[in-house]
């Protein structure tokens, strides 16, 4: 299977977005290799701006060009564009409701080596928490593209979540992302697993081995957290009766929360979060760290027949 | 210098301090210190340097200001309203529920408004974003910001001082409204920023130190940062906190404290 890491996409995107879209500027915070910013910096050098190891400038000076006509992706890694810089995205890019695209790129403990301190585990929950914010997190470099030129075209800021490493291309290039639409990739009448970012590939291994198992398991893939798709969770807890989330993030605040909230509310049944609960992480190959937090294929089957078996209660 | 200009302008902001007492008094509360300690300066901007239309706030050639000490939203609301961009009664909604007169600007709320607002150490950034974006679409128009003495202690402030250096932006012009005070008590016992001049000169300003209560000295001020190529100019404007009102004057009590009918009386004899 052909991989590709989401930021890569993101740099590939905002060329293509750059060509088409003459309002686009990009602001980075001497990150550019690593956001994969530099690829739009060596195409269209007078639109790209580095602001300096200061995030909590490049927020705010973002926030300027959105003021003025522009529409800005401001990129750094997730840690820092939504902790350094939480009060400036909250301040002065939600609450005035601005079109600026935060683009933050190194989310989650996919990270790998870096460690804790570079391993954003509660950046779904922040942003969440602000009004205004549409959250995505997209699942492939295909589905990333699309959400890159959905969140340009969107009136008000964004938060686009991606990640360090090549993940599996799991859409065609006929796939179609829309803001606040969730996408069923596999039909299931057992247990639904709602998953995000790279938990999304993972998620449909996991119920390809339930099938040879004899469970019928569903894969939505939720890639906006914010607006959440409450109809497809709704139906998907009506037709499973059981669900798992799956995200690569505290389970607390994130993509878990935000499903339990709604079934809570509009269609009781179990839901188990897989994500990393509630500790740091730390230095490790991508692998090894979501084998050690249980972000796996095998957790993931194992939390689906947990969940099978608490309908009955 | 033109006499009746700087006459005309001093009237004016006679009226602003006017404003900023009537309706921090009607409110109850809000900030009235940094609101007269600024009065000259936003009069300056609002009634003889800014390229701005009231019946068009939006439109793209205007020049902008930016009020990073967000708390002094009376004295940017009484210069809106004596400009014509809303009746001048609604002033005295100030910080009353469902008011467009927010307890810090709303730039969604009221027209005029360039940005929201109110937490210390933002504005400088956004003012920069502006100045990149109009350099970039090759506009004329100008951008100016004014903060305050205390705000200068948020490490942001030098973040974007050092990028409007870093992107030559001298279509950018910045006031410090150097009043010598903040919450609890004096810059200088809370927090020294001095020396003021040497820092912004040191992140490649060009600075200017001027009396921010002498008309004249504001508008060649503003002349001067016009004129100058190639770097922002940094404005220090020495100026007394709750200037124009006698017991609010160089008083670290009166930041945050509305006037009582009293002394909105008092205060409004001693502006006539
Ligand atoms: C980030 C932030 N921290 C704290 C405050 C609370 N606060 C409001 S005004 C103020 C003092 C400001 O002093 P200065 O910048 O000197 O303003 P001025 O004297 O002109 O009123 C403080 C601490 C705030 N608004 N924002
Ligand atoms: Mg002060």
């Amino acid at each position: 299977m052909t991989k590709i890491a989401t930021r890569d996409a993101y740099g590939n995107a905002l060329v293509k977005l750059g060509e088409v879209n003459q309002d686009v500027v990009v602001l980075d915070a001497d990150l550019a290799g690593s956001t994969k910013t530099a690829k739009f910096r060596e195409k269209y050098p007078e639109r790209f701006f580095n602001m300096g190891i200061a995030e909590q400038n490049l927020i705010g000076t973002a926030a300027g060009f959105a003021l003025s006509g522009k529409i800005p992706f401001a990129s750094s890694f997730a840690i820092f564009a939504t902790g350094r810089a939480f009060e400036q995205v909250r301040n002065s890019v939600a609450y005035p409701n601005l079109n600026v695209k935060i683009a933050a790129t190194h989310a989650g403990l996919t990270v790998g080596e870096d460690g804790a301190s570079h391993q954003a585990l509660e950046d779904i929950a922040i942003m969440r928490a602000i009004p205004n914010m549409t959250v995505i997190v997209p699942a492939d470099g295909v589905e990333t593209e699309q959400a890159v030129f959905a969140a340009a075209k969107h009136q008000g800021p964004v938060y686009l979540r991606l990640g360090r490493p090549g993940v599996p291309v799991i859409y065609g290039e006929d796939y179609r992302f829309e803001i606040g639409k969730a996408n069923l990739l596999r039909t299931g009448t057992q247990v639904g697993f709602v998953a995000t970012g790279i938990m999304v590939s993972i998620a449909l291994e996991a119920a390809e081995a339930l099938k040879a198992e004899g469970i019928d398991a569903a894969v939505l893939n939720m890639s906006t957290i914010k607006p959440l798709d409450q109809e497809a969770i709704i139906q998907l807890a009506k037709t499973t009766g059981a669900l798992v989330t799956a995200e690569e993030h505290n389970i607390l605040g994130g993509l878990g929360s935000a499903v339990a909230e709604v079934v809570g509310e509009h269609c009781p049944v179990p839901v188990l979060r897989v994500g990393v609960k509630d500790v740091f992480g730390q230095s490790g190959t991508p692998a090894e760290l979501l084998a050690e937090y249980g972000l796996t294929k095998e957790n993931l089957m194992e939390k689906a027949k947990q969940a099978i078996a608490k309908k009955t209660c | 210098m033109n006499e009746e200009l700087k006459q005309q302008l001093e009237a004016k902001a006679r009226e602003i301090r006017k404003s900023i007492v009537r309706m921090t008094g009607a409110a109850g509360s809000g900030h009235p210190g940094g609101s007269l300690s600024a009065a000259d300066i936003v009069t300056a901007l609002y009634f003889h340097e800014m390229n701005i239309n009231p019946q068009e706030p939006d439109w793209a050639d205007r020049d902008r200001f930016v009020l990073s000490k967000g708390h002094a939203a009376p004295v940017l609301y009484a210069a809106l309203a004596e400009r014509g961009y809303f009746p001048k009664e609604e002033l005295l909604t100030l910080r009353k529920m469902g008011s467009r007169l927010q307890g810090h600007p709303d730039l969604n709320a009221l027209p005029g408004v360039e940005m929201s607002t109110g937490s210390l150490g933002q504005g400088l950034a956004v003012a920069n974003g502006m100045a990149l974006a109009g350099k970039l679409d090759q506009k004329d128009y100008r951008v100016y910001a004014l903060l305050g003495d205390g705000e200068c202690q948020e490490g942001m402030v030098w973040e974007a001082a050092m990028a409007a250096a870093h992107y030559r932006l001298d279509n950018l012009t910045a006031f410090l409204d150097d009043n010598g005070l903040q919450i609890d008590g004096p810059v200088e016992e809370v927090m020294s920023t001095k020396p003021l001049i040497d820092k912004w000169k040191a992140f490649g300003w060009h600075v200017l130190s001027i009396d921010g209560h002498d008309m004249g000295q504001i508008l060649s001020a503003l002349a001067e940062a016009k004129n100058t190529k190639g770097r922002p100019t940094m404005i220090i404007a020495k100026t007394i906190k709750g200037k124009g009102v006698s017991f609010m004057e160089d008083q670290v009590g009166w930041h945050g404290v509305a006037p009582k009918p009293e002394q909105v009386t008092q205060a409004l004899a001693e502006l006539e």
